[in-house]
């Protein structure tokens, strides 16, 4: 037997202004609205409404609004609407819960519960306008033995660097995941903005291989596209050992997503499931990490940095400190916030730690142990503004990357239903009439100017500072205070309180 | 070229290795990791033993080693050949797309784990001995053949076999399944005709490895394939 569970939100036409187009019915592919020939009237089905703006937006009449229902169980301040949802889909189904894009759950923010300092007489502003900012930055491995030639010059014993003219990299999304409009978008503005993008686990679609330059490729434990072309093509490359949105869980992208093209990139037959398990199952030790870390370098010739990623665990930190000996050149952290096409709710919502506490951690804990120089710090893991990028800086970042921000700026309203494979936005999806909605060359102008405006104010914020470059900002902690957190908040982050002067 | 390996490190002894104009006969390997890593077209003969990782993304050159490879040999393959007078270790062929890995001894464990195939690339592994537990882990394509020649009294493979399969097939040349098989996995007893695509694998190892064909060719063999391309589908209940 299936219970019906009632739909969340309801669509509220205005009959005044409707004057039955039939856009809205064009436009969503869920198919929640029709027109009754009949009554010369338009119907909604809200119970197929996943809530995406899709029509608000498009309506000429602006007819539309969708609005949380007021219909209400028994108020339980335990047994909340969803979670009685979650109990009938599961007795209706057996099955385990899916869901997409970051946890929504009100878990606190450290981000938000930063203050950033500002200069007063004695150190003065500076002005972003007038002054030089050096918002440039190289990731990689600063680890340089002194070494002399024959001639008795230095050598040039640097590892190799990514280098970036933003503290920002748009994160891993893989094509399958996202639609190729997606990809194009996020690979043109990685160019012009002078930073990378990356591509996730499903491989690097032949028409990119233009942009590899500002492309970082993935390697994950299916391996999907990965081979020598596919490596060399990149800037540099990404080993996936974690994703925030679901620690210890791997990627599965279900047949039906593998499409003609997608199975092309993959390098895997259409139609087959695409399964990379949470384990490498060749990794079980920092040496074997080291071994893939190694042979990677191998096969490219040394010349690309590697990065390791992970989840934002509860033993980050010292994950963290086995992989900067692992012989990695970046890594980078996803705190359990992050977006995902699909992730088992479960997981998404319980499973993790908060990228600011990791990342505080880990930065600490490669300072004591002498090592912070043998590899950059990447995270993510909702990063939502310059603000945030700022903190994250000065909590011990070289850099961030943003994967939801850069999507909404594509269009997407975080409907939270990509795994539906319906994404109306043209962004989650494969289906050809839907990809065509999103336009790359006005997707892709609408990210550099998000990263192009995120940029400013970077600068604004470090010239209040009084620094002038992102290298004196990076694990400055005295540049931040706490407001509302406890004693044991503001030990792990390494900041002190509001108001607590030096 | 000859290159005499003994105290090299494995990174000067795979740039002399890509550096070589033509054939490369490495000798004295003692260990030395990646070699051949991601190398095209190339004929390398090794004598010794190489250590992990032995043609890693390998694109299209052929390695013979006469002796015994350690773990990984054959990670993220694409095309080429590795012809193993000896034993491999565990994860043999790991995600190999394309190409053949002939091995005259036994695998380790996770032999071919998330083997693919890809257009008109179908990878192939070849076993003369017995294979170790989780051989064809997640396999997506491509085809495994175990030969089962000496077993000294164990079974033909480990535990676990096929888990996560999804895709491609094995071949084991035994008249008896002894271990229990996964769900995801059906087998069907083959007696006589094998596939043509098989019958070239083995006559392939054969004649490699100098082995009469009839022993091997008219022989029972155990066929695994996956129950459905799509095994985790009914798993999920949107949220
Ligand atoms: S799913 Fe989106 S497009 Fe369809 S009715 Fe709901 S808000 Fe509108
Ligand atoms: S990408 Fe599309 S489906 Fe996913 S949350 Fe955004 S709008 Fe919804």
């Amino acid at each position: 037997m299936e219970l019906y569970i009632r739909p969340d939100y309801e669509v509220v036409r205005n009959e005044s202004r409707c004057i039955a187009c039939r856009v809205c019915e064009r436009q969503c592919a869920n198919e929640v609205h029709t027109f009754d020939s009949e009554t010369g009237l338009m119907r909604s089905d809200e119970s197929k409404c996943v809530n995406c703006h899709r029509c608000v937006s498009l309506c000429p009449t602006h007819a539309l609004k969708i609005v949380k229902t007021d219909d209400t169980y028994r108020e339980n301040a335990n047994w909340e609407a969803q979670t009685i949802h979650e109990v009938y889909r599961q007795a209706n189904t057996g099955g385990v819960l899916l869901s997409s894009m970051g946890n929504p759950k009100p878990y606190p923010v450290f981000w938000d519960k930063l203050l950033i300092n500002a200069s007063q007489v004695t150190n003065p502003p500076i002005d972003p306008l007038r002054e030089p900012m050096e918002t440039k930055l190289y990731l990689g491995s600063r680890k340089v033995k002194i070494e002399r030639g024959e001639d008795g010059l230095l050598k040039d014993t640097l590892p190799p660097q990514l280098k970036l003219s933003v503290p920002i990299m748009f994160s891993a999304m893989s094509y399958g995941s996202i639609s190729y409009n997606a990809h194009e978008s996020l690979a043109r503005a990685a160019e012009e903005l002078g930073t990378y993008y990356n591509t996730g686990e499903g491989g690097l679609h032949k028409d990119f291989y233009k942009y590899g330059k500002n492309t970082i490729v993935q390697v994950a434990s299916g391996r999907f596209g990965v081979h020598k072309e596919y490596l060399e093509a990149a800037a540099a490359i990404e080993i996936k050992m974690g994703q925030g949105a679901k620690p210890g869980i791997g990627g599965h992208l279900p047949g039906a997503k593998i499409t003609e093209d997608v199975s092309e990139t993959r390098m895997i037959p259409k139609g087959i499931d695409a399964i990379s398990p949470a384990p490498h199952h060749d990794i079980y030790s920092i040496e074997d990490l080291k071994q893939l870390v190694d042979s990677l370098k191998e096969a490219t010739e040394y010349k690309k940095p590697i990065i390791v990623k992970i989840a934002a665990v509860h033993n980050a930190a010292a994950i963290a400190s086995g992989i900067a000996r692992s012989g990695a050149d970046i890594i980078a952290i996803d705190g359990y916030r992050g977006g995902t096409g699909a992730a088992p709710t479960r997981i998404r919502d319980n499973v993790g730690i908060p990228i600011e506490m990791a990342l505080a951690q880990i930065d600490s804990r490669l300072r004591e142990e002498g090592i912070r120089d043998n590899v950059s710090l990447v995270v993510g893991g909702s990063v939502r503004s310059s603000a945030d990028v700022v903190k994250a800086i000065a909590l011990g970042a070289d850099a961030c990357y943003i994967g939801t921000a850069a999507l909404l700026a594509l269009g997407c309203h975080l409907c939270r239903s990509c795994h539906t494979g319906k994404c109306n936005w043209g962004i989650a999806t494969q289906r050809p009439d839907l990809v065509k909605r999103l336009n790359p060359d006005l997707g892709y102008k609408r990210l550099v100017n998000l990263v192009s405006a995120w940029k400013h104010e970077i600068e604004e914020m470090m010239g209040g500072m009084g620094i002038n470059s992102l290298e004196a900002l990076r694990g400055n902690r005295l540049m931040l205070r706490g407001i509302g957190l406890t004693d044991t908040e503001l030990k792990l982050l390494g900041v002190r309180y509001a108001g607590e002067s030096l | 070229m000859k290159i005499l390996a003994n105290g090299m490190h494995y990174s000067a002894l795979n740039a002399a290795v890509r550096m070589a104009e033509d054939d490369v006969e490495i000798v004295n390997c003692i260990g030395q990791r990646y070699i051949g890593a991601g190398l095209l077209r190339r004929q390398i003969v090794i004598h010794g033993t190489p250590g992990n990782a032995l043609g890693a993304y390998l694109n299209g050159a052929e390695v013979r080693i006469d002796g015994n490879v350690q773990e990984a040999t054959g990670d993220t393959m694409n095309a080429g050949v590795i012809e193993v007078h000896g034993s491999a270790g565990d994860a043999t062929g790991y995600a190999m797309r394309g190409g053949k890995i002939f091995i005259e001894g036994d695998v380790g464990y996770r032999c071919g784990i998330h083997m693919k195939a890809f257009r008109t690339q179908k990878p192939a592994i070849v076993i003369g001995g017995r294979a170790g537990s989780f051989l064809g882990e997640y396999q997506a394509g491509g085809t495994i053949v175990v030969l089962g020649e000496h077993l000294n009294g164990k079974p033909i493979v480990g535990n676990f076999c096929g888990t996560g399969m999804h895709g491609g097939e094995i071949y084991l040349r035994t008249d008896e399944l002894s271990a229990a098989l996964p769900a995801q996995v059906k087998a069907e007893r083959v007696e006589g005709e094998l596939s043509e695509e098989v019958t070239a694998l083995i006559k392939e190892w054969c004649a490699r490895f100098g082995r009469e064909e009839e022993g091997y060719l008219n022989c029972v063999y155990y066929r695994l394939t996956p129950n459905a391309d799509n095994p985790y589908r009914q798993m999920y209940t949107p949220n």
